[in-house]
C-alpha cells in the first residue's frame, strides 16, 4: 500500500526541485500506477498549484503542461486536427473517463510505462520535454533515459504538418494494450516515424534500414518494411500475450500504418 | 492537515492525513453512496464529480481536493431521480452494487452530451464496471430516458 507521511502543495517549481532531490520524497503526476504500488513517501509534492494545467496553442507548437489531464489532451480540439483523430483514439481507451480525469500527461511521460498509448502517441511527432534543469530535450532523448530527480514540466510538440496513424491491440476495451503504434508522414520533407509500445517496454521507433521509400511508397515497399520490423523490434511474452504473437502484430500494425500514411492520406 | 472541501454545496473543514484518499473522506463525512469495488482504480464505483467532472475518489488524495468542490450521488437526488427510474424500469441491476458510480457518471455525460449517440454512451460509460449485467439493460434504460427527455423538451418547445 503506498503510504504518504506529508503532502505539500508545491508554490514553485524551485521548491518543488529542492524537495524533489531527496529520495524519500515524490512528485505526484494524477496517482494512477503510483497508488498501486507500495511506495512509502516522506513528502509527496503536487504540481497542481502551478498553473501547468494547460495546453497552449501557438503558431508554432503545443505546449502542454505536465498536469494537463489525458481527459483535456484527448479532448482539445486543436491537438486532435493537428493528429488527425489520432490524440483521441490513442486515449479514449485507456481505463474510463473518470481515470482520464486525473491521469496527466505529466506522469504518463515521467513514468515512460511499457505499457504507455501517450508516449508512442507522442514520441513520433517532433515533440520535446522542458524539465527544470536540464532544459529542453527532445522526447526520443527522454524516452531512452534512466528515472531522475529532474521536474517535468511539460511536453512540446511543433507543429509541423502531419498525417498520422494510431492503433492499439487490447484483449479486451479499456485493458492495458497487448500492442501500440503510430506513424508520423511529415509533410515538409515527407520524413517519417513509426513507433511501437507495449512490447511490453517502453515505446521505441522502428529502425529504417536503408530508405526502402525513395522511390516511393508502394505496397510492396511497405510489407517490406513491415516484414523488417517484425524482426527488428523487440518484444516479450507476458501474461497479455507472447512475444510471438506481439511480433506478428508489429507486422500488422506497421503495414496498416504506413499504408495510411502513405498511400491512402493522399491529399496534398 | 486541515483540509476544506465543498461536499454536496457544505462546507466541510476536518483533519485528514496526507494519504488520505477523496474516497475515505466522503465516506468520513457520510457519504456512503461512494464505495470501493476493485482497489485498482478500474471500476468505477468511487465515481465523484470534483470540481464539475467525475472522477475516481479512490485515486485522489483529500489533500489535492483542498479547497474544491466534491459533489456525490447524495447531492445529486433530484438530478438523478428521475433517471434511475428509467434504470430500474428496465430490471438493469441485479445486486445494485456499481449503481452510485454508474448514475454518477452517466449524469456527467448528460451534462457534457446532453444527446449522444449509442456509441458515445458506451464510450464514456466504458469504465463503469458491473459484473451481474451485461450491460444492455442499463444502455435500454438510458436510452428510454434520453427519448423521454427529447420529448419533454419537443413539448416544451412548441
Amino acid at each position: 500500500m503506498l503510504t504518504i507521511q506529508n503532502y505539500k502543495k508545491a508554490e514553485s517549481l524551485a521548491e518543488a526541485y529542492e524537495l524533489n532531490q531527496k529520495k524519500s520524497n515524490r512528485i505526484l503526476g494524477g496517482m494512477m500506477w503510483m497508488r498501486l504500488g507500495n511506495a512509502r513517501i516522506n513528502t509527496a509534492i503536487d504540481l497542481s498549484g502551478l498553473g501547468l494545467d494547460t495546453i497552449e496553442e501557438t503558431e508554432e507548437e503545443f505546449r502542454i503542461g505536465c498536469m494537463v489531464t489525458l481527459r483535456q489532451l484527448e479532448t482539445h480540439p486543436g491537438f486532435v486536427t493537428y493528429t488527425g483523430g489520432c490524440a483521441k483514439e490513442a486515449l479514449r481507451h485507456i481505463v474510463g473517463v473518470q481515470f482520464r480525469n486525473l491521469a496527466t500527461v505529466g506522469g504518463s511521460i515521467y513514468g515512460r510505462y511499457g505499457f504507455s498509448d501517450v508516449l508512442t502517441l507522442l514520441l513520433g511527432l517532433d515533440s520535446y520535454v522542458e524539465l527544470f534543469k536540464g532544459g529542453v530535450v527532445s522526447l526520443l532523448d527522454y524516452a531512452d533515459r534512466d528515472y531522475d530527480r529532474d521536474v517535468l514540466i511539460r511536453v512540446i510538440v511543433k507543429k509541423k504538418p502531419v498525417s498520422m496513424f494510431y492503433e492499439a491491440v487490447r484483449v479486451t476495451e479499456t485493458d492495458l494494450p497487448v500492442l501500440t503504434c503510430s506513424a508520423v508522414r511529415f509533410a515538409e520533407d515527407d520524413a517519417f516515424t513509426v513507433c511501437i509500445g507495449a512490447r511490453p517496454g517502453r515505446a521505441i521507433l522502428v529502425e529504417k534500414q536503408g530508405n526502402r521509400f525513395t522511390s516511393g511508397a508502394s505496397q510492396e515497399t511497405i510489407l517490406e518494411f513491415a516484414r523488417a520490423a517484425r524482426e527488428s523490434v523487440p518484444t516479450k511474452s507476458n501474461l497479455r500475450a507472447s512475444a510471438e504473437y506481439r511480433s506478428h502484430l508489429v507486422e500488422v500494425l506497421v503495414k496498416r500504418a504506413l499504408t495510411k500514411v502513405f498511400l491512402v492520406t493522399s491529399d496534398r | 492537515m486541515v483540509v476544506e472541501i465543498r461536499l454536496n454545496g457544505k462546507l466541510v473543514k476536518a483533519d485528514a492525513a496526507a494519504d488520505t484518499t477523496l474516497f475515505d473522506f466522503v465516506r468520513e463525512h457520510g457519504c456512503y453512496s461512494v464505495k470501493c469495488g476493485c482497489e485498482t482504480s478500474n471500476c468505477g464505483l468511487c465515481t465523484v464529480f470534483l470540481n464539475e467532472k467525475p472522477v475516481l475518489s479512490c485515486s485522489v488524495l483529500a489533500a489535492r481536493a483542498d479547497g474544491g468542490c466534491v459533489t456525490t450521488l447524495e447531492g445529486l437526488q433530484e438530478e438523478a431521480g428521475e433517471f434511475v427510474t428509467f434504470i430500474a424500469d428496465q430490471g438493469a441491476e441485479q445486486c445494485g452494487f456499481c449503481n452510485p458510480g454508474f448514475v454518477m457518471n452517466a449524469l456527467a455525460l448528460f451534462r457534457e452530451n446532453p444527446h449522444p449517440t449509442e456509441e458515445e454512451i458506451k464510450e464514456f460509460l466504458s469504465g463503469n464496471l458491473c459484473r451481474c449485467s451485461g450491460y444492455e439493460g442499463q444502455l435500454r434504460g438510458i436510452l428510454n430516458y434520453l427519448e423521454s427527455r427529447k420529448q419533454k423538451e419537443e413539448i416544451l418547445s412548441n
